[in-house]
């Protein structure tokens, strides 16, 4: 994206990036014309290939090549789908769900920020307790399960539990090295400008840090709510992954897909309106050239 | 190769000192003001200053080496020295942002240990928080000290008219020029008020225009504020424009060689002769401490003879 007035915040501190000294508030690079055609274009695009991929499975289960137990039709997987949200067992489920997943994650970012800041700040931990998170992330969270289950019993802890394993090594590792990388000058000036402490962090470090976060932000919350869905399967308490398991037994397929449509879903959401939102509003913040 | 070894102490001219003066060239017209003649009280005291450090090969690394300095209130002091002389770290050890291996700096005979705002850094580029807009940048150091938001906003509105800024008050750092933002940099510091602005090549960066441009505008704003500042550059006409007093800094270890009162009348002009004849002057002392610099950095590429290392 060649646009003279978008300067790299995100190099190294103090790399003379600016290459205009245009006097004036720099206009939106592109054409609204040219954004629209685009915009368009995708969506013609994804309409032509998830009809394609829905017509091929409406095909497959027309012919009946495996029995409708085993491979069903888009309608009655569609019509599981409104059944569930109509008696209201699917909204519950996403709803016990989401309450965790957002209990979980909260503990997470902030234990996580802590963790990070501590890891990138201290020779000590740093040289202990960074490569022990490094380790622990190739432990699959679920096989957190059974300590949970021991620790805390078929409890809601236990759950939460298996979701904070699932994303606070993400969030730390992103914060340590998003302070690592973060420019020093924003902390010498926050520092020169009298902020120390607790507001040092709140008000420069992590602001500061916000860019080179924003991804671990993100791939803790996928860490998470795997994990989530997978001990939820396991422990059988309501949720989604509860409603998984029940198709299982029930050997309801519709449901299955169903309700693996839905985490497909959910997961989508809060990716595009939650972290698509924060990605845009960072870069239109700070000038970062944006990633169509 | 050792960092002291071709130093020779012949080089180092005496530190300033209030007893012995020091070599002070006066230029133009007689001295009708001097440091010495002012206040027992300096504004900035700095007392046997030295700061080393270890290197990444482990070597010890003198960075300052004893400097003694004093700023009266009000003046506008100039620091020249070559690249990696320490000017900047200088500067960040008054604003305590690094604590000296020894000696003391002391603000009114008071000795600093931690930050503060009554000495404000600005820096080369990049010390805008790009996630705050400019009047939320400005406003920053006054939400520190805990100012109320009316006496903020009054005072934000103020000082970005003060560097012709008020109607990018919403905008962000990075809709901005480069000279715009070290406008910002500035209103942002002086919002403060402090006593001592502290200035890191604040210009270096920009084109020659614009740096004009904020000379005129520094000068006119110190003269309007009485702020006392210390200037480091590597530019010695920027400091003979902007100086009432030059002092030059060697080359590892950091310490001041000589000091030159410039006593030009205001304001003054880059193009002007006598700025132009004094900025002679003083890099004629500079210049092996220029010497010295590129030789470091070129190591044994750089050309044998000529006038640096030993003499």
């Amino acid at each position: 994206m060649a646009n003279a007035n978008n300067t790299a915040v995100c190099g190294e501190s103090g790399v003379v990036t600016q290459t205009s000294a245009k006097p004036s508030i720099s206009e939106s690079p592109r054409p609204a014309s040219r954004i629209r055609k685009a915009t368009l274009r995708k969506i013609s695009y994804q309409v032509i290939f998830y009809s394609a991929l829905l017509g091929l499975w409406a095909l497959l289960a027309k012919l009946r090549i495996w029995p409708p137990y085993l491979f069903p039709a888009p309608w009655t997987v569609a019509d599981a789908l409104w059944a569930g949200l109509k008696d209201h067992s699917f909204l519950i489920a996403i709803g016990v769900t989401m309450k965790r997943m957002l209990i979980g994650y909260s503990l997470s970012v902030v234990i996580g920020m802590i963790l990070g800041i501590g890891i990138a700040g201290n020779r000590f931990l740093e040289e202990t307790v960074g490569p022990l998170i490094v380790s622990l992330q190739s432990l699959p969270s679920i096989c957190w399960v059974p300590l949970a289950i021991l620790w805390f019993g078929l409890t809601e802890k236990a759950i939460l539990f298996v979701v904070l394993m699932g994303c606070i090594l993400s969030v730390t590792i992103a914060m340590e090295d998003g302070r690592r990388q973060m420019p020093r000058i924003y902390t010498m000036a926050g520092r020169n400008l009298g902020a120390s402490g607790f507001r040092l962090f709140w008000y420069v470090m992590l602001p500061a840090s916000l860019p080179y976060i924003v991804s671990g932000l993100k791939q803790g919350w996928a860490f998470g709510w795997r994990s989530l869905i997978q001990a939820e399967m396991i422990f059988l308490t309501l949720g989604l992954g509860q409603q998984l398991m029940m198709g299982r037994d029930l050997n309801d397929m519709n449901t299955v897909i169903a309700v693996m449509l839905l985490i497909i879903a959910l997961g989508y959401l809060v990716n595009r309106f939650v972290f698509r939102t924060m990605e845009r509003t960072l870069q239109t913040r700070w000038g970062l050239s944006p990633t169509v | 190769m050792s960092a002291h070894s071709h130093i020779s102490n012949s080089v180092a001219e005496p530190f300033f000192d209030q007893r012995k003066p020091a070599r002070s060239v006066t230029l133009a017209r007689p001295a009708t003001h001097s440091f010495r003649q002012v206040s027992a009280t300096p504004k900035v005291k700095l007392e046997d200053v030295s700061l080393s450090y270890r290197t990444e090969s482990g070597a010890r690394l003198l960075a300052l080496d004893g400097i003694n300095l004093q700023v009266r209130a009000g003046e506008f002091l100039c620091i020249v020295g070559p690249s990696g002389c320490g000017k900047s770290t200088l500067l960040h050890l008054i604003a305590a942002l690094q604590r000296p291996t020894s000696g003391t700096i002391a603000i009114d005979n008071a000795t600093v240990t931690t930050p503060g705002t009554d000495r404000i850094l600005i820096f080369q580029e990049h010390g805008l928080f790009p996630w705050l807009t400019l009047a939320e940048n400005v406003e920053f150091g006054m939400k520190m000290k805990g100012l109320s938001r009316a006496e903020r906003e009054e005072k934000t509105r103020h000082y970005l008219r003060l560097v012709h800024l008020s109607q990018f008050a919403n905008g962000r750092p990075h809709q901005l020029s480069g000279g715009m933002r070290q406008r910002v940099a500035l209103a942002r510091a002086l919002a403060t008020e402090p006593d001592v602005l502290l200035m890191d090549e604040p210009f270096a960066a920009l084109d020659a225009q614009t740096r004009d441009m904020l000379h005129d505008e520094l000068e006119k704003i110190w003269a309007e504020t009485g702020r006392t500042i210390i200037f480091v550059t590597h530019n010695v006409r920027e400091a003979v424009r902007l100086g009432d007093r030059v002092a030059l800094m060697t080359f590892r270890p950091g310490r001041i060689k000589k000091e030159f009162l410039v006593d030009l009348p205001r304001p003054r002009h880059l193009e002007e002769v006598e700025v132009a004849r004094t900025a002679h002057e003083i890099l004629d002392s500079l210049r092996d401490e220029i010497n010295k610099s590129l030789a470091s950095e070129y190591a044994a590429e750089y050309p044998a003879g000529g006038s640096h290392g030993q003499r």
